[in-house]
């Protein structure tokens, strides 16, 4: 056990801290995503800067698309996963926004790099990383979900051009996006997971609707994209026909492997302490009482345990050999399961006031327990629900076999 | 960096498990649970004397291992895995650490020494000074205790025992001592034991140190907690791999009973539980050697975390077996009761945890 990263990294470390310093309380202008009310109590108005402005001054500098090679729009620094770690920790103290990601930047781009065409790289890569264009997932329909490889949208190529036709659901950013990466039936004929094709459609393409889904947040912040005859040009594919599943199940990996962040559970455990400090029945702070103190602690275990768990998965990507496959898979249950365990705890301290939402009176830390709390229910379904992903522990870590394909009677 | 287990600590943890499987049957703990093999303990215990339990956290220079307690929790998740009737947590870790720390030099030349050549075997009794039950508690007065200890552990063949008085003094007793009466406690977990000692004006031998105060025994206390969540660590994951071995093995409706969501969905969430607690204890280990202003919570956590996972798999995987899960030939509940009893030693999951929240002044 050691877990120094070695003095090699003191000097990044000194550099990282010195730009955070030269660019502390900045405020980036014009976000493009809001995923978390976020309270504005520790905003400093004197520094601001274009989101698109900040994610390329992030790039010159190397502290986004590290490892994007510079010819794509990247860094084109060497792999080097201290190094990342080094950037978020330093950022997160200095409360330094991070580069802007996405589906594009976190799910296409390393997809493209590993199976587009050099073409496809130039077009799309440095577009994306500069936010030039913004990019959104178009995969789960309804009839298509845990069951992602039964989907049903048609192409059929006609001459030089593919002919879309069927319906997306879930598609958060659809609305702003100029692109979308989808999986589409082309090989009608072929078994289900070997006639899925990875097509990018631009999505100011005539035939395409995108209608705004209204989630339990009463937020829209998913869509559903219509597609009626979009014609989009024959060499808009990734990989080759009916290789789809493939292309995308590597972005699946890379979407499961980036949720539920240990620190980010810990600053928001520290978050329900002072919430719990603050709040009282009957002029008794909810923190003394003993039951609210059990629950606290009981969660906190679990923060815990999760933290020292981002330990040694951080430690299995840099030591080869280190095998912590079950470790990995269990991530998007666990973390999922348990943030909303802790966002839940909160409402309950608030008891009555626990539900209160939008502008109401009496509403604590901006509404961002309830809001999380419906918000972290979306994730345990999202990304595969956590019934899949108990299948996938079950069978491709544990060995269990698969269950007996369903016969109609 | 790295977070881990280093290969040595692997390799030894490999060399205990081979040692009890081939030795620590579960024929062999049945009879002896039955009452049919009393040298049985002592069979397993010297065996594993010989692969150096005893001296694994003593300094070289009093003939010890000198590792550290990372490696500790490593041989104790071993040993809870084979459900190891010997004595290890208290004997080898808590004594030796407790000696280490607040022993004067001659103290620590007799027993680190006494220990590591096999001559010296320590019982450990600082469950009063957790929490006091039936009026349990030892005086001390001009060099003389008074008073009761229960559920002290690894008393089995002791030499010496490691106790604390009402104010969190610790000191030791020799077993030869007159007025010193060792009654034996039963409890449901035959693979390991307990006694009440009844002490009447004995002559003691405090540890000498200024550092001997409750802060102090708090720490070996903690670390006490560590080493025993470790251990049903090990047994609740030799519970998982039963569960998934049996699993795939067993046929209802026609097909392997793995097959069905209802279990596997069962052996992926005791998986889920179960992996971050070896992150958790790690760290928690990490922490008493290496960051001892996080440790004792650290530990708190362990203890009661790991106790409350490893506790929901005895009762899953058990039912993962289903009815012959609840049988003795299968002997499962074995495991399940070294768990069991883990749960309360020392602190049961609720008193930690409120302890926790006390110490980190909410």
């Amino acid at each position: 056990m050691n877990l120094d990263f070695g003095t090699e990294y003191d000097e990044f470390r000194e550099e990282v801290r010195a730009f955070c310093k030269q660019h502390t309380g900045i405020q980036i202008t014009g976000s493009l995503y809001q995923y978390e009310a976020i309270s504005d109590s520790e905003k400093d108005q004197h520094l601001t800067m274009p989101v698109k402005e900040w994610q390329k001054t992030l790039i010159k500098h190397g502290y986004f698309a590290r490892h994007i090679p510079s010819e794509y729009g990247g860094y084109g620094g060497q792999l080097d996963i201290v190094k990342d770690v080094i950037i978020n920790d330093e950022f997160a103290k200095a409360k330094i926004p991070l580069g802007t990601g996405g589906q594009g930047i976190d799910f296409l781009v390393p997809t493209l790099l590993e199976m587009g065409t050099e073409e496809q790289k130039q077009r799309y890569i440095k577009a994306a990383l500069d936010l030039d264009e913004i990019w959104c997932q178009g995969y789960s329909e309804p009839n298509a979900g845990s069951d992602l490889a039964s989907l049903q949208t048609k192409g059929v190529l006609d001459g030089d051009e593919w002919v879309i036709n069927g319906q997306k659901i879930w598609t958060s950013t659809a609305k702003f996006a100029h692109m979308m990466f989808c999986l589409v039936r082309t090989e009608p004929d072929a078994p289900k997971h070997q006639g899925i094709s990875y097509l990018l459609i631009p999505m100011d393409t005539p035939g395409i609707e995108i209608r705004p889904l209204v989630d339990m947040t009463l937020e829209a912040g998913f869509n559903e994209v219509f597609f009626t005859d979009v014609r989009i040009p024959a060499d808009n594919i990734v990989g080759d026909r009916g290789q789809g599943w493939l292309v995308a199940n590597k972005t699946l990996v890379h979407e499961r492997g980036s949720l539920g962040d240990p620190n980010k559970m810990v600053s928001r455990l520290n978050k329900l302490v002072d919430l719990m400090k603050n709040e009282s029945i009957d002029g008794e702070r909810i923190i003394d009482k003993p039951i609210f103190r059990d629950r606290l602690m009981k969660t906190q275990g679990k923060v815990l345990a999760l933290k020292a768990h981002g330990l040694r998965l951080l430690s299995s990507q840099l030591n080869k050999g280190q095998d912590v496959t079950l470790g990995r898979m269990i991530v998007k249950l666990y973390g999922t399961e348990m943030r909303y365990e802790l966002e839940s705890l909160a409402i309950d301290v608030m008891g009555e006031l626990g539900t209160l939402y939008e502008n109401s009176p009496h509403l604590r830390d901006a509404g961002s327990w309830q809001y999380a709390y419906m918000y972290y229910l979306g994730l345990i379904i999202g990304g595969g629900t956590s019934q899949i992903q108990k299948n996938i522990i079950s069978e491709r870590g544990l060995g269990l076999p698969k269950e007996p394909k369903y016969k109609e009677a | 960096m790295y977070f881990g287990l280093s290969e040595e600590q692997e390799f030894f943890q490999e060399t205990i498990s081979k040692f009890l499987e081939d030795t620590s049957t579960i024929e062999a703990i049945r009879s002896f649970a039955r009452g049919d093999n009393p040298n049985f303990p002592e069979k397993i215990h010297t065996g594993l004397l010989e692969l150096g339990i005893n001296g694994l956290i003593i300094p070289e220079e009093y003939g010890g291992l000198g590792q550290d307690l990372l490696s500790a929790v490593a041989i104790s998740e071993s040993l809870g895995a084979g459900v190891a009737t010997s004595p290890f947590i208290g004997s080898y870790i808590m004594a030796p650490y407790a000696i280490m720390k607040m022993g004067s030099k001659p103290q620590k030349d007799k027993y680190l020494q006494g220990i590591a050549n096999g001559n010296i075997k320590f019982g450990v009794g600082l469950t009063e000074f957790v929490a006091s039950r039936e009026g349990a508690q030892i005086e001390i007065k001009s060099g003389r205790a008074n008073g009761r200890a229960l559920f002290v552990f690894d008393a089995n063949k002791a030499t010496h025992f490691l106790l604390s008085d009402v104010s969190g003094q610790l000191f030791i007793i020799d077993v030869k001592t007159k007025g010193l009466e060792i009654i034996e406690l039963t409890t449901v977990d035959k693979t390991s034991s307990f006694v009440e000692l009844v002490i009447k004006d004995i002559e003691i031998d405090l540890l000498d140190q200024e550092s001997n105060d409750q802060n102090n025994t708090q720490e070996i206390v903690d670390l006490g907690r560590l080493m025993i969540a470790a251990d049903s660590l090990g047994a609740a994951q030799v519970m998982i791999n039963k569960s998934v071995s049996y699993s795939k093995e067993r046929k209802q409706f026609g097909r392997v009973i793995g097959s069905f969501q209802a279990v596997k969905h069962m052996c992926a969430e005791m998986t889920a539980n179960i992996e971050p607690c070896y992150s958790l204890i790690w760290y928690a280990a990490h922490c008493m050697d290496h960051i001892p202003n996080e440790s004792n919570l650290m530990s708190s956590h362990s203890k009661a975390h790991v106790s409350e996972v490893a506790s929901s798999i005895a009762k899953t995987a058990t039912e993962v077996h289903g009815g012959m899960g609840f049988t003795d030939d299968l002997g499962l509940h074995y495991w399940f009761k070294r768990i069991g009893m883990n749960r309360q030693l020392l602190g049961g999951v609720d008193t930690v945890r409120e302890e926790a929240a006390n110490v980190q002044d909410f």
